[in-house]
């Protein structure tokens, strides 16, 4: 057998960031002329180990070897020098530069600049592999994957013979990923050698020569793809299920919320983020959504709250002080559950309806950072008071108390939230969501870069809150603890339900499958 | 009868200081930094050459002066005290990253104050009758056209008579334009001014742009200062005659559409409608002068409706202008 040279090998690679251990020894090889699959769940260390590759962070332990060379990757240039480009999920394009001009932006050539000649040479790139931009076109007129294309090409014309692509398919459609793995194997047959970034089985499958597994930190193994299918690939990357110990009660007589039924909805470019989403979430109990990251979610909770627009479908809401078993002569119910499809977070309180919405931006969208925690609280509360006064000494009274019954660690209620830590800011934001008495609390990621102490106050919170007879529902991305905590799980894949299941009885392995499972196309 | 060979150049005398403080404005803007502290810096640059020159003059005590130190002092002068206000003005925006709307602001009170204290100090010095300091000998050296331009006629008129300022004023734009669409160091700054953590990203360092582009362009602005009170005014200081025309050059910055050829022309315009009332008669109407004042900054928003209503994106101005640019706040 022909003995494999290695493009990039990494050697006992270790990052942590504070205490936390983002990658813990890893080796991980990517042979010349390969394509390799990065598998691995939200937060198994994926995007960190590669911008180890890509000079955006600097590894606290090991060595990487480039074509079998020691080198020292300190910045993104030394990353260009050694021939490897990243393609990072956000683009980094300036919109109304063209693509040509994008291109050689921060380029440092001989002479004078030449947009005519370089264009001319993105021209060639582009027939080269099959791209379809213009080297004039300016980049606001272009489409998500034509940018995402100017972001390869810019590698490329910094000569890169080792790109690494991180999750490029998050944002495509399914044509549009079509076509950028067929550019992938056109490079690879010009003999590029690539790394994809992905948490999506079947594509794994379909590009990559290899896959490598991560978890949680830690370097699980490799596979030829030849060899691997979906179930062999979900254990490696799920692993054993590890048990928290959360206390779950029983739900104390579910009874439906919120429905929704067949709920569609599209972003300001089109691409449809909810697909026929239909679930219900019961009153005393919690709900979990799972899915991976960019699956709907924050498009769900947010449309459920009135702030994403929805194009089809119902979200209905029944009412906790209202018999909907009533029936007038007839035979006909009495009461209507009223529809939230079309109102705005106004609207809903306007109509009685008591939501909390904990959302996944923390001090963007649920806090103002600057001001202290009574000046918080008071963003839900300042319709109260009389006149043009405002009430502070509800709020005021509201803050001491959060602050001394969670124990927030901050000087005063004075203190700006921002300059709170993490787990304080978001003990500060739950607090005041459940304060409010919501009938639906929603949480999204709420105990995300927490640690465990503050994580298990949270889970707590939630449980009680489920006891109260409220509805809770909580997106999460720890599959472990949706596993402890939830009652039922909606498993969302694509924008669309692939699976709402029994948290009690369903495996990890099991919501680890659904999670990367589009519904049959014949199914809808 | 409306006297267009003597309305042009007016025009265009007026217009130059305007000139030199867009070039110098759109440059500063260009790196993302909304610099609204063009009025005072134009004032310092004024006020610095005018110290210059003021002891120069003195020093030499009636004897005629030297054509070259006539000019260069109070230019050396003018240049150091505008690149001192930018200094400021970045340090407090870039480094400290403290607002820039309310440094600008700031800076502009301080420019006009520090204009007025030295000017008075400098008429206190001269002993003068009257409440401005005069350097003529200086200004003659500023305002000198080239000989043969007075028999040519109305075109020398229109275009061979002024001061060597005002075409450096032109040449200024030209270079700025080029050098932003053109080269590389151009499309750097654009692209700092557009999306610096993009620039970040790609090896460009967005300090050292922002403070360059700011800095280079106050002293553009200055050199605006100077040009007014040597040329312009004959080389007679008095304090607040400058005016608004600071604000005059912001506006420009906005008509021009952030580009600096369009506005040598534009300033000429600009110039022609501030002194547009001196050529309609009003007759006692006071009033109506003002009215006539205004028509600047009415067609400086007539163009800002236009441009927003076509929402054409290469006409808007740099993405990130007026935000300070910090790496690790993403």
């Amino acid at each position: 057998m022909e003995p494999v040279k290695n493009a990039i090998r990494m050697e006992n690679i270790t990052k942590r960031f504070g205490s936390v251990v983002a990658n813990n020894g890893i080796n991980l090889a990517l042979h010349e002329g390969e394509i390799l699959s990065l598998l691995g769940e939200n937060g198994s260390g994926k995007t960190t180990l590669m911008n180890m590759l890509s000079g955006i962070y600097y590894p606290d332990e090991g060595q990487i070897y480039v074509h079998d060379k020691p080198v020292t990757i300190a910045s993104p240039k030394d990353a260009f020098d050694n021939g490897i480009g990243m393609i990072h999920q956000h683009f980094k394009l300036v919109d109304v530069f063209t693509a040509t001009e994008n291109i050689v932006l921060g380029l440092e050539e001989e002479g004078r600049l030449d947009l005519k000649k370089a264009g001319q040479r993105v021209k060639e790139i582009c027939e080269k592999y099959g791209f379809d931009i213009q080297p004039n076109q300016k980049i606001y007129d272009m489409s998500v994957s034509q940018k995402q294309t100017v972001e390869i090409v810019k590698v490329l014309y910094r000569g890169a013979d080792i790109l690494i692509l991180d999750e490029p398919t998050a944002v495509l459609t399914p044509q549009e990923t079509d076509k950028l793995f067929a550019i992938m194997r056109n490079m690879q047959r010009d003999g590029k050698s690539l790394i994809i970034i992905t948490h999506k089985l079947h594509e794994v499958l379909d590009v990559s020569d290899r896959v490598a597994i991560l978890r949680k930190g830690e370097y699980i193994g490799d596979v030829a793809t030849k060899d691997a299918n979906q179930q062999s690939l979900t254990d490696m990357m799920v692993g054993r299920s590890v048990s928290l110990n959360i206390d779950r009660p029983l739900p104390v007589n579910p009874t439906p919320r919120l429905v929704l039924e067949h709920v569609t909805a599209y972003d300001e470019l089109g691409v449809k983020r909810l697909d026929d989403v239909s679930f219900t979430a019961n009153a005393g109990e919690i709900l979990g959504i799972a899915g991976v990251a960019g699956s709907g979610q924050k498009e769900l909770l947010e449309s459920i709250a009135g702030l994403y627009p929805v194009k089809e479908g119902k979200i209905l809401y029944y009412d906790p002080d209202v018999d909907y078993a009533e029936t007038d002569e007839s035979g006909q119910p009495k009461h209507q559950p009223q529809s939230l499809v079309g109102m705005d977070p106004m609207d809903i309180r306007k109509a009685g309806i008591a939501m909390s919405f904990v959302p996944e931006d923390r001090l963007g969208m649920g806090l103002v950072g600057t001001m202290g925690m009574t000046g918080n609280m008071m963003l839900r509360s300042w319709r109260k008071g009389k006149g043009v006064f405002v009430d502070t000494k509800g709020p005021e009274a509201l803050a001491n108390r959060i602050w001394k019954e969670l124990e927030v660690v901050t000087p005063s209620t004075k203190f700006p939230v921002r300059r709170m830590s993490g787990g304080n800011v978001q003990k500060v934001l739950v607090g005041r969501e459940i304060a409010q008495e919501p009938a639906v609390l929603m949480t999204a990621y709420a105990v995300r870069g927490l640690d465990i102490n503050t994580s298990y106050t949270i889970y707590n919170l939630l449980t009680e809150q489920k006891m109260k007879g409220r509805a809770v529902v909580y997106v999460g991305e720890d599959l472990d603890v949706l596993l402890e905590l939830c009652d039922r799980i909606v498993v969302l894949c694509g924008g669309q339900v692939s699976g709402v299941v029994d948290g009690r009885t369903i495996t990890k392995e099991e919501v680890g499958l659904l999670m990367t499972q589009h519904r049959k196309e014949g199914a809808e | 009868m409306f006297d267009i060979v003597s309305f042009i150049p007016r025009a265009v005398m007026q217009g130059t200081p305007l000139l030199f403080g867009s070039t110098g404005e759109i440059l500063t803007e260009k790196s993302g930094n909304l610099n609204l502290g063009i009025p005072g810096i134009m004032y310092v640059g004024a006020i610095s050459g005018v110290i210059g020159s003021f002891f120069y003059e003195q020093s030499v005590a009636g004897q005629p002066l030297n054509g070259f130190l006539a000019i260069a002092i109070p230019m050396v002068c003018s240049l150091l005290g505008s690149l001192l206000m930018g200094l400021i003005y970045c340090f407090l925006t870039v480094t400290l990253r403290a607002n820039q709307n309310v440094t600008g602001l700031a800076m502009t009170t301080f420019g006009v104050g520090f204009g007025n204290f030295f000017g008075g100090s400098l008429i206190k010095l001269a002993n003068a009758d009257v409440p401005s300091v005069a350097l003529p000998a200086t200004s003659a050296f500023f305002s000198k056209h080239l000989p043969f331009a007075a028999n040519l006629g109305w075109f020398g008129k229109i275009f061979l008579n002024y001061g060597f300022l005002a075409y450096l004023a032109v040449i200024i734009a030209l270079l700025a334009s080029y050098m932003l669409n053109r080269t590389r160091p151009g499309l750097h700054l654009r692209s700092v001014g557009e999306g610096p953590a993009t620039a970040d990203a790609a090896g460009i360092n967005v300090t050292a742009y922002k403070y360059i582009a700011t800095c280079v362009g106050s002293m553009i602005a200055g050199l605006g200062g100077l040009y007014y009170v040597m040329d312009y005014a004959c080389g007679v200081w008095s304090n607040n005659a400058f005016g608004d025309r600071g604000w005059l050059a912001i506006a420009l910055v906005i008509f021009t559409i952030w580009r600096p050829n369009v506005s040598i022309l534009a300033s000429m315009l600009f110039g022609g409608l501030y002194i547009l009332y001196l050529y309609i008669p009003t007759g006692s109407h006071m009033e109506v002068k003002e009215l006539y004042k205004m028509l600047p900054y009415v067609i400086t928003l007539v163009v800002l409706i236009i441009v927003s209503l076509r929402k054409k994106r290469e006409d808007q101005p740099p993405a990130s202008l007026g935000l300070s640019y910090f790496r690790e706040e993403r």
